[in-house]
């Protein structure tokens, strides 16, 4: 196995064992630049992510992100993406999954119990995209100050804020 | 307010020390005497001797550091103490921008500092929001704390700095009292209209400042097609 062919034949391998532990129908699959990319309904994302984690080898979460399709163009599924790139270091082979969910009040099952890694990532998925992650043991704000209201990475909220930055005391000479 | 001579030999013994000079009309002054005020004499002492708050939150804190080191050497002007407690300062320096989160720190430290205090806001990101003209950053700390000198620049040259500080020390000097700093007219006009600022509806005081993007013929990706007033403030 060169090392050119590696990763296509390591997912051809995550493939076959998915296939024959789901069969048919449960996701669907693209594929981008060599990336491998399975779509999954929010149903079935625990299940899959699990299948992967356990019976693929794929036992590093390396990212987990969110992106917001509000008005994106030819768009047609949900609003909000939800990404876990998933490796297995044995192989080689990575796999991309995608979860969609929809306004409002967005929310999918949380990766921790898999991948403890995932706490901070999911939190910070929740900060700039208010997406709740179910079973999530802390989920706080990250980033964003804790009174913050708003999800600033949402496509509906404008770049300079609805005037959060500028909400404080003014301090004069006189009173410090 | 009056010196004695030294009564060392060496200038005890000098023949001119009894000199009295008289200037026609005015009251007689003897040499190596001076008069002054305490107020003078004061300032005098502080603007020599400021003790910086580093608040360097940005890139501007680096060149803040060069102008801390050997080639530059802001201790030829009294000002090398850099302290980081608020409590020993009283020359705020703001390098660096100000995140929405980081503000409300940054007034909690300027409470802190004793009077009387100064603040410099260095860089164009301390003075302006700079390029980061975003739902986190603020616009400018002068809106929330009192700012006596403006750096322009991004970063501004170590030099630049070194203006700033003499600067302050000019506006110590002119404007210092014993008792606080508020004798200068342009602090007492800044004052005024901050105090006018405070009550003005929220978004209809800088609401004129925004809306750029017309002027200078760009368009920022998800900004003002969507802005209200209400949004801008
Ligand atoms: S003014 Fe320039 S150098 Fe200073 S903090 Fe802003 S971006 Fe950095």
């Amino acid at each position: 196995m060169s090392a050119a062919t590696a990763p296509h034949a390591a997912q051809a391998q995550i493939l076959a064992t998915l296939a024959a532990h789901f069969g048919d129908g449960v996701f669907s699959i693209s594929r981008f630049r060599g990336n491998l990319r399975l779509f999954v309904p929010k149903s079935r994302l625990v299940e899959l992510l699990t299948a992967l984690k356990q019976q693929c080898g794929c036992t590093y979460l390396a990212e987990l992100g969110a992106a917001d399709y509000l008005g994106y163009p030819g768009r047609t599924r949900n609003r909000f993406e939800v990404h876990y790139v998933l490796r297995n270091f044995d192989t080689g082979g990575s796999v991309i999954v995608k979860a969609g969910v929809d306004d409002p009040d967005p929310s999918l099952p949380s990766a921790y119990p898999l991948w403890p890694g995932a706490d901070w990532m999911e939190r910070e998925v929740f900060d700039m995209y208010g997406i709740r992650f179910e079973g999530h043991p802390d989920l706080r704000r990250i980033l964003m100050p804790d009174e913050f209201t708003a999800f600033p990475l949402r496509k509906d909220y404008p770049l300079r804020g609805r005037g959060e930055r500028h909400n404080f005391p003014k301090l004069t000479r006189a009173e410090s | 307010m009056a010196m004695n001579p030294p009564t060392s030999p060496a200038f005890g013994q000098r023949a001119g020390s009894d000199l009295i000079i008289t200037p026609s009309g005015q009251p007689e002054v003897p040499e190596n005497v001076f008069l002054t005020t305490m107020d003078s004499v004061v300032s005098w002492c502080r603007k020599y001797s400021l003790w910086p708050m580093p608040f360097a939150t940005a890139c501007c804190g680096i060149e803040l550091m060069a102008v801390g080191a050997s080639r530059f050497d802001i201790a030829r002007f009294g000002a090398e103490v850099m302290r980081f407690s608020p409590r020993q300062c009283d020359l705020m320096i703001v390098a660096g921008r100000v995140a929405m989160k980081m503000m409300p720190v940054l007034q909690r430290i300027w409470l802190q500092m004793p009077e009387p205090k100064w603040c410099i806001s260095m860089g164009a990101c301390a003075s302006t929001g700079g390029i980061f003209d975003t739902y986190a950053v603020v616009q400018g700390v002068d809106r929330f704390i009192p700012v006596d000198v403006y750096i322009p620049g991004c970063p501004p040259r170590p030099e630049q700095i070194l203006r700033a500080i003499m600067d302050i020390q000019e506006k110590v000097q002119k404007g210092g009292t014993t008792f606080g700093n508020e004798g200068l007219p342009e602090l007492r006009a800044r004052e005024r209209y901050m105090i006018a600022q405070r009550d003005t509806a929220p978004g209809a005081g800088i609401a004129d400042e925004r809306g750029d993007e017309a002027r200078f013929g760009y368009r920022i990706p998800g900004g003002p097609g969507r802005l209200g007033l209400e949004e801008t403030r």
